[in-house]
């Protein structure tokens, strides 16, 4: 399957150029030949372990490289209830990206547009920072993603300024024949901005999808940023995902990874705390069941000294599902008084799901505070039993207890309307009555 | 407004269905836990409109009593009845028990992070009401509910509004047990060592809770080691159970006698 890729590389490198932009064109090639020299991940590489996506990537998928337009309006497709919306919302079907539609004004300086058009009209400040953390990487699926990637968001806040209403960009996969699209993202916020993304992944047609989508994120000093992602797929869809965060001095970042319906998940999420002072909170929730599949890797350097991270990640799981968790926290030599905190807590609900979970820790100072646990269990029978002897129903009680479970990472989403929605769906999801999305979260 | 709550809500359930006989009657129960007998033929009528302590040394079974009447599934019964107006109890799945009116006050309740005081007590009450082919309450009508019963045991506004017993005193935990037994007004009351753990002002609130909500037509099992709250939960019956077994049965002058001598004299 590598070597199917390769060759469309080198057959069609010309035509995906064309339709990107230069600033991406610039990695190309040597992301190629990373690509060409990794191959992609297979669960034997130390950072795969838990995922095995052999199956997902020998299907044979369209790729759109001319970029023809799809015929679908996603404001139209989504019905969303604009007036009742507070945020800035914006779609990108596979690797398209829709322009608002009367959507909130953006404040003064914020530039939100697709990344190919951007780097056209701003090559500067694209150039500035695209592939600055990816390039970096000695990875499969990001080299694959700088090769094949042709656009992508772009949203950059200027100094000082703070969004108040998030931005939300809907990723919606759309094709009549099993497909996959490939797309990088940049977020930059400048010194002291503020700024809340939510994005939402979402599947429409019963075909294969893969999409291998990169996040870069720099967050400058006394910066502000809340990265929301929201998983709702089919399970035919396969969903790779790589975020990567850079942190400045004294700068604030939250991550709340979601996946509450998916086929198979690959998230990635590293973050690079290069500054003093630095707050880190990732958090993340995985609901799953039947024969869906989730891994996130997350990864928290602590480079300098005086940054506190911490890190929750809650499972559920049912039925044959099988899941992995990997925490690795690297703590640099010179990077004393780190404070670093990881658990991760799974409710197995049945005998033949799995969890897989590993903390990893490389901490090269010497003056800090570490601590990491994971827990793997079943439901408290003492409590479903106190539950159960005030009338309460079995059924009812075991929900009660996995939405107990999961009260913290929902209260750990600073948007209320989205953290509302997402309870609702939550519970909907655990009670069974959510197979599959319907619309995005916000939206109805 | 749904005029069928109005009127129901202070009438009593349609449980008792013309039956005759008593409330509680337990012949010759035998129960076990890990192969372990525990109670070793037990016999105990309950009527309507009493009150009866259990007393005895520890571990001679009370709780293990209390699990069993409430269904806990770890013992198992291996021979016996217990009929509840006349109804097989140990038929019934646990959450049926307490629907059909049997309540637990816990002596140890548990911490339930994460489930909050009013969606548990809201889905309690519901599930009672759905049982008994009843409308669920309105959101008015069931705060004022809790309001009301709130008051009966003087429970602090700041404890409903947490998590299920999460971070609770000791005592605050019993105020709460019953507290759900005035919310969800048990034809039968175990109070399985309510007083443990209470200061003396908290043990006149919760006894007096306790008989504010004693009716003609409802019973309670008072399981204590102390003589004490007898003054204020005056029994009908005193039993001692002992190894298993109830030995000795007399009336309240029984918890006095048992406070001076020990056990030791019943052997
Ligand atoms: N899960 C269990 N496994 C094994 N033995 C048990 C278990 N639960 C209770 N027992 C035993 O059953 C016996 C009766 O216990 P029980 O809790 O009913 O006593 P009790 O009369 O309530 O005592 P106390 O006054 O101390 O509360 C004890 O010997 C106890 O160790
Ligand atoms: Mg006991």
């Amino acid at each position: 399957m590598n070597k199917q890729y390769i060759d469309l590389y080198k057959q069609h490198s010309p035509s995906i150029k064309k339709h990107s932009a230069e600033v991406m064109n610039r990695y190309r090639d040597s992301s190629f030949e990373l690509f060409a020299k990794l191959g992609f991940p297979t669960p034997r590489m130390e950072d795969y372990l838990y995922s095995d996506l052999r199956e997902p990537l020998a299907v044979d998928y369209g790729l759109n490289i001319n970029r023809i337009a799809i015929p679908v309006d996603p404001y139209e497709a989504f019905k969303c209830d604009v007036p009742g919306i507070s945020s800035h919302l914006y779609f990108v079907v596979n690797d398209m990206f829709f322009p608002a539609k009367n959507s909130v004004p953006l404040p003064e300086g914020v530039i939100i547009g697709s990344l190919k058009d951007m780097a056209g009209k701003h090559p500067a400040l694209v150039e500035k920072y695209y592939a600055k953390l990816s390039s970096e990487k000695e990875d499969g699926l990001i080299a694959f993603n700088g090769a094949f990637a042709q656009d992508g968001f772009f949203i950059y806040v200027p100094k000082g300024v703070m969004l108040e209403k998030p931005v939300q960009i809907v990723n919606i996969m759309r094709s009549d024949v099993d497909f996959m699209a490939n797309s990088h993202n940049l977020v930059v916020l400048e010194e002291g901005a503020k700024a809340k993304l939510l994005v939402c992944d979402h599947t429409m047609d019963n075909v294969r999808f893969l999409a291998n989508r990169v996040t870069e994120v720099f967050v400058a000093e006394r910066a502000s940023y809340e990265h929301y992602k929201l998983e709702n797929t089919h399970n035919r869809n396969t969903n790779l995902s790589t975020l990567l965060i850079e942190q400045k001095e004294s700068s604030n970042v939250l991550t709340n990874i979601v996946t509450l319906h998916n086929g198979i998940t690959r998230n990635t999420i590293e973050i690079a705390l290069n500054g003093e002072h630095c707050e880190t909170l990732l958090c993340g929730m995985v609901v799953s069941d039947k024969n869906q599949q989730v891994d996130n890797f997350t990864s928290v350097r602590h480079n300098k000294p005086n940054c506190h991270s911490n890190e929750l990640f809650k499972y559920v799981l049912d039925d044959e599902s099988q899941c992995g968790f990997t925490g690795q926290l690297v703590v640099a030599k010179d990077a004393q008084k780190t404070q670093a905190y990881q658990t991760n807590k799974n409710l197995l609900l049945n005998n033949n799901a799995r969890i897989r979970t590993k903390p990893q820790l490389e901490i090269y100072a010497d003056d800090v505070k570490c601590s990491h646990g994971a827990t793997i269990g079943q439901l408290d029978q003492e409590a479903l039993f106190y539950l159960r002897s005030r009338g309460i129903s079995g059924k009812e009680a075991r929900l009660l207890l996995m939405f107990a479970f999961m009260a913290d990472i929902i209260g750990n989403i600073n948007i209320d309307v989205l953290q509302d929605r997402i309870k609702m769906m939550v519970e909907k999801r655990l009670r069974g009555e959510q197979s599959k999305c319907e619309g995005c979260v916000v939206c109805q | 407004m749904n005029k069928n709550i109005n009127n129901e809500t202070n009438q009593k359930p349609p449980l008792r269905g013309g039956l005759e006989g008593p409330l509680l009657s337990i012949k010759d129960l035998h129960a076990s836990i890990n192969g372990k007998e525990i109670l070793k033929g037990l016999n105990l009528t309950v009527n309507e409109g009493e009150v009866h302590a259990i007393m005895g040394p520890n571990g001679a079974g009370k709780s293990t009593l209390a699990s069993v009447l409430t269904g806990r599934e770890e013992f198992e019964v291996t021979s016996g009845k217990v009929n509840f107006y006349g109804k097989d109890l140990l038929e019934l799945a646990a959450e049926d028990r307490a629907r059909e009116g049997v309540f637990l006050s816990f002596q140890y309740p548990v911490e339930i992070p994460g489930v909050s005081m009013v969606n548990f007590m809201r889905t309690a009450v519901n599930e009672q009401r759905k049982y008994r082919n009843m409308e669920p309450l309105s959101a008015s009508d069931f705060l004022r509910m809790m309001r009301e019963k709130k008051e009966l045991v003087e429970m602090d506004n700041k404890l409903t509004n947490r998590s299920v017993n999460e971070g609770f005193s000791g005592g605050e935990k019993k105020r709460n047990e019953i507290f759900q037994m005035a919310m969800l007004e048990p034809k039968l009351a175990i109070l399985d060592e309510t007083d443990s753990g209470l200061d003396i002002d908290a043990l006149r609130i919760v006894a007096n809770g306790v008989n504010k909500l004693k009716r003609p037509d409802n019973a309670s099992i008072v399981i204590t080691h102390y003589q004490r709250l007898l003054d204020y939960i005056v029994p009908d019956f005193v039993h001692v159970l002992y190894d298993g077994r109830i030995v000795k049965t007399g009336g309240k002058e029984l918890a006095l006698e048992l406070e001076e001598k020990g056990y030791d004299w019943l052997k």
